[in-house]
């Protein structure tokens, strides 16, 4: 692979300084060198993982992880459980519908209690804006967040840019459109951060309703003509619709959702001819995309996205953990 | 024991636009005179060494009785929101107006429907005999058009006033914060100002219609003050207030979602707060209050969203007061208007002026001291104030209530 968003080893600054956060709370803290330094790292376990019966490193053998999860997942929640125990660490899952959260326990004793226990690293999901960077604030491990509120998923818009490099061999000077509910998105507001650091035009296609105020102000565009938003894009990414949002508040009905913004092969034409497609799942088949486009082997890149996800995740996990690990020049 | 006369010379009295020397002279609780040409026997004298001399603040419009808070920021009287109880019957009126004794006077506003709920008229009536000097909506408006016309006239006829809170419901639904950049990057529900100015057209539409006095606790944006500026033009009786953190702090406030920036209305655009300053320059703005609104960890040490709005103001509000007159905003005794001199009118009280007959209740402000906003080490009963660290000058150094000294 050559690109000019891959950089020689060389080009980064030696340890710590090649990725200067205790935690990683979202694309906003990062800088476009420490995002590649993330995607060259998990480009490693890529290849390990696929490596057949041996996919395990114990670097992280006797650390604890903790995966406190106070919004339900199944899929992120696995994701982060392999790539813990791929790399050889003790990992617990905890989620909010067993803990004592319900029984009116504040988020912060609950982060005091699991910081009690020495977690290395704690990986929080919750359904709070800005709740991760509060526990961060609190507790002596290294936090990641796994999706906060509508604010910042910022593995998810790793593993996507993990992706499209991997698809397109660049992540930069691309045309991307996110499509969908970018309102309620952490995905969208993650993505778009990083792929516009990255240097990609970055187009919104949403109905009004679910369009972010002042959108300008992070230098996207925003379309509300679906046909226009993805015109030559190199890549279309959509987004999952809540059932909620498909009651008459935002959306008439999700018929009309599927009529006016939902991809279809007919639609993808739109795009370039060799686009690719992305969906972070779980799909709305039928509702935001069809099946025809979301099984399509050559434009969807959906398995592979859950596939990078376990990788990047792992480098951010090996990364973030390199100082408690004595790891030389991470102090 | 019998009150002494209080003799403060040597002061610079806040009584007109720019301090001027002089002295004062209080007897039995009440100004008696300025400038007295003779003490009487058995005065106290108060050496004010060049200190300000003004009215004591008459904070308008608070959701706690903090005494401690209240003292420390030179604050004689609170006119109290009928929020906590509600204060929707005589009884609680009475109680809560005997809250501050013997040192704070408290003034409750009553709640203008039972239970604050929007949809049944108060004891108005009763409220006014157990001492309450205005309704107000509290911290939501009163959706039903139909219900806040009937408020109005009612109240109007029973001759008091109408403090609203400006917020159209439907827009602001589960909003914490202003549509922005801030906002959206933050991933926080927002709703657009407009909220506040399709609230306020309302109610000026019902004040036309009812003639009833009203008085907009806080106004914040830009189009809520063209609104009102245009409505005092046509000779409406609208009073509005605002508090310093709407003056001093815009959106990036919330920024690392730092709760105890969470207000209510929520902290608006830098060109919204640059349209306050000029309002309070102008005179568009006729009150400045604390809305002093303490609470706990429990209610702050939370997720941004899931956070209670409010800020404790009551130490701050001289502070960030004399800031204003020290960049140029108002001067020193549009400064009082602003604190005591119209919340009193508004009150019907005869206080916030020093003016012969008014109680004496008074402050003695240092006018340049610098200190720091510590959250840590507040008076109030909690320290959630968005102004945390910041460098301040002046504070009250002495203060009497009818004429005793309380501090």
């Amino acid at each position: 692979m050559t690109s000019a968003t891959i950089r020689p080893a060389s080009d980064y600054p030696p340890g710590g300084d090649a990725f200067r956060h205790r935690h990683l709370t979202g694309i906003a803290q990062l800088t476009p060198w420490e995002i590649s330094y993330v995607l060259d790292a998990a480009e490693e376990w890529v290849d390990m993982n696929r490596s057949g019966a041996a996919k395990h490193d114990d670097r992280l053998a006797g650390l604890t992880i903790i995966n406190a999860f106070f919004e339900n997942s199944t899929r992120t929640l696995l994701s982060f459980e392999i790539a813990g125990k791929r790399l050889g660490a003790d990992v617990v899952n905890m989620h909010a519908g067993q803990s004592s959260v319900k029984k009116g326990e504040t988020l912060i004793d609950t982060a005091m209690t699991l910081n009690a226990m020495r977690a290395d690293a704690i990986v929080i999901r919750h359904a709070s804006s800005g709740a991760v960077q509060l526990i961060a604030d609190k507790v002596d491990c290294p936090v990641l967040n796994a999706g906060d509120g509508r604010h910042e998923h910022p593995t998810q818009a790793l593993l996507d840019a993990l992706t499209i490099r991997r698809r397109l061999g660049r992540v930069e000077g691309l045309t991307i459109a996110i499509c969908g509910d970018v309102l309620h998105s952490r995905v969208a507001r993650s993505n778009i951060l990083a792929l516009t650091l990255l240097g990609n035009e970055v187009r919104i296609v949403a109905p009004p309703t679910l369009t972010p105020p002042a959108m300008d102000r992070l230098h996207v565009t925003s379309f509300t003509d679906m046909d226009e938003g993805i015109r030559d894009a190199d890549v279309v990414m959509m987004l999952r619709l809540q059932n909620e949002r498909m009651d008459g508040a935002y959306l008439p009905s999700a018929r009309e959702y599927h009529a006016l913004y939902g991809l279809t092969p007919k639609r993808l034409k739109r795009a370039k001819p060799d686009a690719i497609v992305m969906h972070p799942g779980p799909m709305n088949r039928g509702v935001e995309i069809d099946s025809s486009v979301a099984d399509d082997p050559v434009r969807s890149t959906i398995t592979e996205q859950v596939e990078m996800g376990v990788a990047v995740r792992m480098a951010c996990l090996d990364i973030l953990t390199r100082r408690k690990r004595g790891i030389a020049g991470w102090n | 024991m019998e009150l002494r006369p209080l003799h403060i010379v040597n002061a610079l009295l806040i009584d007109g636009d720019t301090p001027r020397a002089g002295s004062l002279l209080a007897v039995d609780g009440r100004i008696a005179a300025l400038d007295p040409a003779d003490r009487p026997n058995g005065a106290e004298t108060i050496d004010a060494r060049g200190q300000w001399l003004a009215p004591g603040i008459i904070d308008f419009g608070v959701f706690a009785t903090d005494k401690p808070a209240f003292h420390f920021g030179g604050i004689t009287r609170a006119a109290l929101m009928p929020d906590s109880g509600p204060l929707d019957g005589a009884g609680l009126v009475e109680r809560a107006a005997k809250g501050g004794k013997p040192d704070l006077w408290v003034h409750p506003l009553a709640a203008a429907t039972k239970g604050l709920e929007g949809r049944e008229l108060a004891e108005i009536g009763l409220m006014k005999q157990a001492g309450a000097r205005a309704i107000a909506t509290g911290r939501a408006r009163i959706a039903d058009s139909g219900v806040m016309r009937r408020v109005l006239s009612y109240a109007a006829s029973l001759g008091l006033v109408t403090i609203i809170h400006a917020e159209d419901e439907g827009l602001t639904a589960g909003a914490v914060a202003t549509d922005g950049e801030m906002a959206t990057r933050l991933g926080l529900a927002s709703a657009p100002a407009i909220a506040e100015a399709i609230a306020i057209a309302r109610d000026l539409a019902l004040v036309e219609e009812t003639g009833a006095p009203v008085h907009f606790r806080q106004v914040t944006t830009a189009r809520g003050i063209d609104l009102i500026r245009a409505a005092k033009a046509k000779g409406l009786p609208v009073r509005c207030g605002i508090t310093p953190a709407h003056l001093l702090l815009s959106d990036t406030a919330i920024g690392d979602f730092r709760t105890f920036a969470r207000l209510s209305p929520p902290l608006r655009s830098e060109d919204d707060r640059q349209a306050c300053l000029a309002a309070v320059a102008d005179g568009t703005i006729d009150i400045l209050a604390s809305g002093h609104d303490p609470r706990g960890p429990e209610d702050k040490r939370l997720p941004f969203a899931e956070a209670l709005p409010g800020m404790a103001g009551a130490e701050t509000l001289l502070a960030l007061g004399l800031g204003l007159v020290r960049d140029g905003h108002v001067s020193p005794g549009r400064l009082f208007e602003l604190l005591a001199a119209t919340p009193g009118r508004l009150l019907g009280v005869a206080a916030g002026q020093l003016t012969v007959g008014h109680e004496a209740d008074l402050i003695l402000v240092d006018a340049d001291t610098p200190w720091q906003v510590d959250a840590k080490k507040m008076a109030a009963w909690a320290g959630n104030t968005p102004f945390d660290g910041m460098p301040v000058q002046g504070r009250a150094t002495m203060m009497w209530k009818g004429g005793s000294r309380i501090r």
